[in-house]
Order: C-alpha cells, then structure tokens, then sequence
C-alpha cells in the first residue's frame, strides 16, 4: 500500500482530471478552484493512487468526481468523520475534504470542529459562497443578516459565523484564505496546506453566479481589490493598497488593529505589524477583519504544527506494522484467570 | 453453555463444626446501594464459582444513575448468579438467597425471593433513616412481614467497622469495606475459595496498602464469621458440587469481552491488518468500547468520536481504505447511524454494525435489556437497503457471532448488523475457550489488477463488488451514495438501471442464504406439535422450559435463529413440520410478523418488556397451556 519508487512521467493539470464531465452551472467559481487544485497537485506531483477526495453533500461536494484519484463522495456534513477513518486505516494516503459552508459549517460543523481540534493530517477546503446552492438558493451560516433568499422572504435575522475564526476556536492549527479565481494565489495556499502536517483548514471564497452572485465582489472585484485585500506573507509587514502603502498596526491603547498610511502622520514602515503566522492572537485579528474599513486577511493566516492524530494513535499502538493478523490470540484469550476441566 | 453430562459425585465438605448441606442449584442475587460495590462483590463470587466447577450464569441489573441518593429505591444496585451442579441456562428465576446491604435493596428484590428462601440482611443499616427513604413504615426484619422467608439478622456494617478499625480509615472508606464481609461469608457459606478475590485486592490495592489490608481482613472477616459463629437454627453452609462439563481450558466471559475477541480472530481469519472501531459512549454497548481499547497493541484502532454519526463515518472510511470497519451502539444510536449503513450500502462496503439492545423507545431504561430492535435492524432506513442480520445468543455465543459477521461482511462487501442487549453485553459464563486455530480463515482478497476493472465490478457467485483500497496504482475511482451504472460504475440516474441495482443489491443479501448453514433444532424433533422459535439471549429460558415441557412428553421443539436476514433457506420448510409455532421476544412482537410475512405461518408471539429476561417458567407456563390445549 506505500507508495511504489518506479520513475513516472511527470503528470500535468489534466493528469488530475477525471473523464466526467463537469456539471456545475456555468461561470460558477469552482471551475475555477478545480483547476487550482489540479495545477497544485499536479507542481506537488503528488501521486494519484496516494491521493483521496472526501466530501459531504452540496455542490462543492461533487468535487471528487471530478478527480483522476481515488475519491468518496460521502453524506451531507459528514466527510471530515469519513476523512478520519481513512487516515486512522492508512496514514500514508493524502487526503484533502472538500466542503461548502452548509456542509462544513451547519449540518456538519460538529465533525469539521472534532477533525481540526484532533488535528487529524487532512486539507480541508472549504468553499464558501454564503449561500445553499444545490438546494436552490437558501441561506446559510455564512449569510450576512439581512441576506434576501427563499427562505428568508424578509432578509436573515442571524449572525454569519467566521468560517476562519471557528477554526481557530476549534484549535486548527493551520488556517488560510483565498478567492477561486486568483489561481496563482490560491494555487500556493493549497500547496501550503499539503505540507502542513495535521488539519489544513483553506476557506476558498467561491462566487455563486446563480444563488449569490457578486457576494465578495466588494473586496474581489478589480477597482477594489488592492485596497480591500490583505496578502499576508509569513515575516513580511502587513501592507496592502496601491502601492503597498497602506499597512495594519496595534491602535494605540487598545487590542486591535487599525489601517494606516506610510509616509502620513508620520507612520513609517516600521510601525506596521511583521505577519507571524504562529502567533495566535494576531491571526484571531486577522481573521476578523472586515471590509470596508480594514481589508480582508488573505494567505496562511495561521500556521503552528503540533501532534497530528493518527501519528500519536499510532504511537500508542506501538508501530504502523503491528497487524490485527498477526495477534497472538491464544494469549489473549487465555490472560487472566482460567482452569481446567479434565476430560 | 456447557454441555449437560451426568452429574458428578457431591463432595462432602465441612463447614467448622457443621456438616453441610448439599444443593444442586443455588439462585443468589447480592443487591445494596450503587455505591456499594455489589458488582465487584457479584464478579468475585462469581469467578469463585467458576473456580469451584459450577456452571453459572449471572445477570448484572444496575440503575442508570452512577451514584443515585444514597438508600433510595432508585438507586439499587443488583448481582444476579444462578450456580450448580447442572446445566445452567438462565441467570435463575426465582432467588434461593437475597443479599439485602440496606432496606431499599430489600424493598426492591423482595418479590423475586421464593417462599422459604434466605434473606442476608445488614441490620446495622436497617436505621430510620434508610427505612424511611425506602418507604418502609415499621422495620420489615422486626414486624413479622417477612415471615415466609428465613432471615439472617447480621449487623455487617458493625462488624465491618470492627474489623477495619485497625486500619485508620475513614468512616466512608470503612464502610465500603461490608461488601468485602458480605462476600466473604458468602464464599463460606457455598464453600467457595477466597484466593481469586484475594489476588483481585492486591492488584486493585497495590498501590494503596491501607485499602488494601482493610478489604482483606473484612473479607476474611466474614468468611470467619461464617465458620465460627453460631448461627440461627436452618442457616447452615452448602456444598453445590462440581457441574460435569465438557473437558477444556475455562475462564468466564461477557458477551462484551466474547464480541471483542471474537472481531480480533474473525479480523484475524481474513487476514486483515486492521480494526478500526469507531464508537460514541452508551450504554449498555461503551464496554465494547473499552474491551477493543485494550487491544491496541494487536493492532486495534479505537476511535471515541464525537457523536453516532462520526463513529460510523470513521468505521466506513475505514473500511473504504482497507480496514475492518467496525462501530457499536445501542438502539438510539443507531437510529443515529441510519443514513450512513444506508452509504455502506450504496457504496458496498464491509462494515460490522453491533448493537447492544436496550429498552425503548427512545432513552427508554438504558441500563435494561430488552430485543426491540430487530424491525430497526431489517427494516430501518430509507428506500430498499437489505443488509445482513445476524444475533447471538449467549455470551459465548458472540465471540462465534463476530468471527460470522466479519466474513460475511468482507465476502459479500456489505454491512452486518450485529444484535446483542444489554443482558448478554454484561451477563458472564464459564467459557470453554475455542481453539482459535482451528477457525477456519476466509482471506479477504484486494482488487490490484486494474485491467477491465471498475468499481462496480461483482464476483458472479457472491455479487460482491470488488475491494480497490486507495493506495493501489491503477484503480483509482469514485464512489458515494448516487446511484451507479451497472455496467461502468459512474453515476447514473437512468431508470432500468436503478430497478437493476436495487434487485442486485437485494439478491447479493437475499444468497447469503446459500453460504450458511441450514437452520437447526436447538432441542427436540425436526416436526411435532409446537415450535418455540426464539432469536438472541431468549436461548436460556426458551432451551430450559422446552426441556422441562419435553421431560413431561410433549412433542415440543426449539429453533433458535443466528441468522434474522436473510434467514436459512430451509426455515420456512421446519417451521411447516409444526402445528404451531410459538416465538417468545423481549419486545410487542416483531420476529413473530417477519415470520409470518416470510412464511405465511400462523406464529404466535409470547412477548414480555419489563426490562428483563424472561423467566423459565412464564414459558414454561405458556407452553404448557398450548400443549395441553391442542
């Protein structure tokens, strides 16, 4: 089941395509993810019998389908709990979970908070678009109150949860942002999500062109973008604008973050906060950020390996080569108190 | 259970200065506070028992609270042990001896004592206090009301204190040492050893010499009250004599400890390198939990998840990447489950699903047993999803039962639903241990050739489609819970494909009845005038009233089930070589309508729900009726 050394070709972004054909709508934002994730695994030449696709239930869940791996397309929320037990059977597979913001963050936000806290060695991406696609159109945790949909006739009356700062709540120890279509940043946060050993956890903002199109455009949309985005970068300040004038420090005499400008009111470069991707509270900072006002965090946001779950189990088992096959039985059944009944 | 044999010749002890009296069989039931420890006490006994050469059986019945206040009725805690020289069956229907550590106690097991049985009873908590909380208005030791009974005033709780007064403890922990001198007056009373308790107390204690030299020298205590003191006129020490039991190496067993060993040789048999078990803490099914924790270093994965649902998920993915994937619950659980068995079927995976039954519906009493659950296991989710069914009888019996489950789930790739209840997850018996080498392997075979494979591909015999694990280059594939082409194993929503699948997925269960064994008469003739036909941990009292009906001449017969689905092929014929046919359940009546359905045979239910096994005699009784009528 490991891996076999024999040289092979190298595999391009379409060696990581499944023969089907793709059925979401058109102009939908995971086209766009989809070939990230080929182009990514495809720079990893990560091997595709090593290489498992979970997901749950939605429209980001018919991902793996399109995957030339080995993929389980499993029950609605649950995927993370189907992405444990392939890692506890086999730990050498590389297993990424593909979820939406319903599948992750409501029906299933139990097993996402269990997989990131037991910090299990998964990438769990998360495609949020704010909305219930595949069911037409309803609103989900990640709606902003107010949002309008069949379901809410009158505008949402609940607060959206922060996909990123439930992560971070649930103890994840790596957690980055992107948007579906800007490949090539999103193409290096996947591939910063593989090489983290324990829970990857990605949000991917996906535009919904049907149910909730142009939801992010206030921080996506071109006229915006520098100035509403933030690219974090691990020792790099914290600057963003046309530019990269504009940078993120502490606001005197209070625990947050304000934006400045270099160069006025004699802010100068070296006021502005160094991104550390392993300090904590920064990242819970980060996270929260919200347009208009302050620019939305993007990149790995937060990065602080720790134990991984299978790793530890298997430590306690003694090794990966202990087999069920090889158990002594006969011991086993005869460990305690037993006698003999002569014939 | 043992096989019955001639009994073999009583053994005349002596018990001090007074002779002993012999018994064949002896029904004891130790019952106190939960924070009495009468478990402890009931396990010791009946390892001593064991030890002694008696057959037993045993029925633990605990309340749901772990510590409920102190002396209330509620919160009485019970140990049930049914020794002897014969063939035990049953954990005993009526009590020969109560062991009664406070009046609650007393209160609540009083009407299963039989007429003239002995009541053991701790006066020294007999106060107004505990009187009071169990309902009592005047003293039941002191007013005449138990007048059909012999009584056995002792004030333990003095004597105790008495004992361990040495020791310094404090009054709580001093007091927790009366079951040590219940026990060991027990233990002289049936002429039993103390050298199992004992070494149990040093492990126990090791590392707490006090406790340990307290609980020692109450339980020597007791047994030396027993041999010296004078005693009420009628209360002598027995001798029960050694049961005839089949020659063999023994040790007691729970049906929770029996299931475990049995998943690790049935994983074992087909070659598997792994067990992952995924499970969510109920009762009574958590000691399968732990009994599996244990076996970690044979290479047994436990996953304590977070909910139901995440336990059966993890068993599935483990299962899809090579594993045995196991999970176990109880009744409410596995209503939990239901969706994800449903993906087990669709995607056509091995999975072992147990269920350790429990009275319902919903919380119902979780710590009592009951078979509700039969329709659930058959029947219980959306759409047309047949899985296999099977159950156990008695605690040994599971271990048989687990090694079945784990080949019909890895040959037919399908999941097994495994029933058991509460009564067999804790009962103990003597347990002849199987000769593990002689189970017969059926070594589970991964796809690796990817010429013309799909995932969908079956083996024309069994229908089972093909185990690829990730890892194997070649065979990479998409499955999940939409429906899948025939022919090519890719998602397919065409309507004479679905009408296909359902019926191949229905006919790969409904052949299983081609690869077991033909349905057997448990006891009595293959034809008559009644079969009792009973499923699960029935086995006992069914097997003893049809013995006792066949003693007096008639023509009855047991059929016991393992299989619930598909059933043997030949049942519906044996069931035709009977007038009627009677099924007793421990729940309204549910393998009674699947017969009839099945079958179209006039069955009839006998069903009792109380939270406990049935006695022998309410099917001794209800067959007698039957018989003597027709």
């Amino acid at each position: 089941m490991t891996a076999v050394a024999t040289p092979r070709e190298k595999l391009s972004p379409k060696d990581y395509a499944s023969d089907q054909e793709v059925r979401w709508c058109p102009g939908c934002g995971d086209y766009a993810i989809l070939k990230a994730v080929h182009k990514a695994l495809a720079d990893l030449q990560a091997p595709p019998e090593r290489t498992v696709f979970v997901s749950g239930i939605g429209c980001s869940s018919r991902f793996p389908y399109y995957m030339n791996t080995y993929g389980f397309h499993t029950i609605h929320g649950r995927a993370p709990a189907f992405a444990t037990g392939i890692k506890l059977a086999n730990p050498d597979l590389d297993v990424w979970v593909i979820t939406g913001d319903g599948d992750g963050l409501s029906i299933g936000g139990n097993h996402l908070l269990h997989a990131l806290r037991r910090n299990v060695n998964l990438q769990i991406v998360l495609f949020n678009n704010e909305i219930y696609g595949l069911t037409k159109g309803q609103y989900s945790p990640t709606s902003r109150r107010g949002t309008r949909s069949p379901s809410t006739p009158l505008g949402s009356v609940e607060n959206p949860v922060i996909p990123g700062a439930f992560a971070l709540g649930a103890g994840a120890r790596f957690i980055a942002r992107s948007i579906d279509t800007t490949t090539p940043h999103l193409v290096d946060v996947l591939k910063r999500a593989r090489a983290h050993i324990g829970a990857s956890f990605v949000e991917v903002f996906q535009n919904c062109v049907v149910y909730n199109d142009e939801v992010f455009a206030d921080f996506t949309e071109k006229t915006v973008a520098a100035e509403r985005q933030l690219l974090v970068e691990h020792g790099k300040p914290l600057l963003f604008g046309a530019g990269k004038k504009r940078g993120l420090r502490l606001k005197p005499g209070a625990l947050e973050l304000e934006a400045v400008t270099v160069g006025e009111n004699g802010v100068t470069e070296r006021d502005v906060l160094v991104h550390d991707e392993k300090n904590r509270t920064l990242a819970a900072m980060l996270l929260g950020l919200q347009p208009p006002d302050l620019p939305v965090a993007l990149g790995v946001i937060y990065c602080d390996p720790g134990p991984c779950y299978e790793e530890e189990v298997y430590r306690q088992i003694g090794s990966r080569a202990v087999s069920v096959a090889d158990a002594d039985l006969n011991k086993v059944l005869r460990a305690g108190q037993t006698w003999v009944v002569e014939g | 259970m043992s096989t019955p044999a001639p009994p073999a010749p009583p053994r005349t002890g002596v018990a001090g200065n007074r002779g002993r009296q012999v018994r064949d069989t002896v029904v004891i039931r130790f019952a106190g506070d939960s924070g009495d420890g009468m478990q402890l006490t009931g396990s010791q006994f009946t390892l001593e028992t064991a030890l002694a050469g008696n057959d037993l059986a045993t029925f633990p019945d605990y309340p749901a609270e772990i510590r409920a206040p102190a002396g209330t009725t509620f919160g009485v805690s019970a140990f049930q042990i049914h020794f002897g020289a014969l063939d035990v069956q049953t954990a005993g229907d009526d009590l020969d001896v109560l062991v009664a550590m406070n009046p609650a106690a007393l209160k609540v097991n009083l009407r299963d004592l039989r007429a003239g049985g002995m009541i053991v009873a701790d006066t020294g908590a007999f106060n107004e206090r505990n009187l009071s909380k169990a309902g009592y208005t005047t003293n039941p030791l002191e007013d005449g009301s138990l007048a059909p009974y012999q009584i056995l005033k002792l004030d333990i709780t003095k004597r105790t204190l008495e004992t361990v007064q040495p020791f310094g403890l404090g009054q709580k922990d001093a007091l927790r040492c009366r079951n040590m001198w219940a026990l060991g007056l027990m233990l002289w009373m049936y002429d039993r050893d103390r050298q199992g308790t004992l070494a149990l107390l040093e492990k126990k204690f090791a590392k707490q010499e006090t406790l340990r030299l307290a609980n020692i020298a109450a339980l020597n205590a007791g047994h030396a009250f027993g041999e010296t003191a004078e005693m009420s006129s009628g209360v002598l020490g027995y001798t029960v004599p050694r049961a005839a039991v089949a020659p063999g190496l023994y040790r007691t067993a729970n049906g929770t400890e029996s299931l475990a060993w049995g998943l690790l040789a049935g994983a074992r048999a087909a070659g598997l390198k792994r067990i992952v078990f995924g499970s969510y803490p109920i009762t009574p099914a958590s000691g399968l939990l732990h009994q599996l924790a244990n076996l970690r270093q044979h290479g047994v994965v436990t996953f304590q998840a977070e909910d139901e649902i995440a336990a059966i998920a993890g068993a599935i993915g483990a299962s899809y990447a090579g594993a045995l994937g196991v999970t176990s619950s109880s009744g409410p659980g596995i209503a939990l489950k239901t969706e994800a068995i449903g993906l087990a079927v669709m995607t056509e995976l091995p999975l072992i699903v147990v269920n350790s039954q429990r009275a319902g519906p919903s919380t119902g009493m979780p710590t009592k047993t009951e078979q509700s659950d039969l329709y659930q296991a058959i029947y219980g989710r959306n759409a047309d999803s047949p899985v296999a069914v099977i159950a156990a009888a008695t605690p040994g019996d599971c271990f048989e039962v687990a090694v079945e489950a784990v080949r019909l789930a890895t040959k037919y790739m399908t999941p097994v639903i495994l029933l058991t209840d509460g009564y067999l997850a804790n009962a103990a018996e003597p347990w002849r241990i199987p000769d593990v080498d002689a189970i017969e392997p059926f070594p589970v075979t991964f796809r690796t050739d990817p010429a013309g494979f799909h995932p969908y591909v079956r083996d024309p015999n069994t229908l089972a489609r093909a185990w690829a694990v990730p890892g194997t280059p070649g065979l990479e594939h998409r499955i999940g819970g939409i429906e899948k082409a025939y022919d090519s194993g890719h998602i397919s929503y065409e309507p004479e494909n679905h009408q296909k699948m359902t019926a191949t997925r229905a006919a790969k269960i409904a052949g299983i009845a081609n690869d077991i064994p033909l349905q057997q008469v448990a006891l009595g003739e293959p034809r008559g005038k009644l079969a009792v036909v009973g499923w699960g941990s029935t086995f006992g009292p069914i097997h003893q009233a049809v013995k006792q009906m066949r003693e007096r001449g008639h023509a009855v017969s047991h059929i016991h089930l393992r299989y619930l689905n598909p059933f043997p092929r030949n049942l519906g014929d044996l069931l035709q070589g009977f007038d009627r046919v009677l099924v007793p359940e421990m729940n309204t009546g549910q393998l009674v309508t699947v017969l009839r359905a099945t079958y179209l045979v006039p069955a009839e239910g006998l069903n009792k729900v109380t939270g406990k096994p049935f006695k022998i005699a309410e099917i001794a009784d209800a067959l007698r009726i039957r018989l003597e009528a027709s």
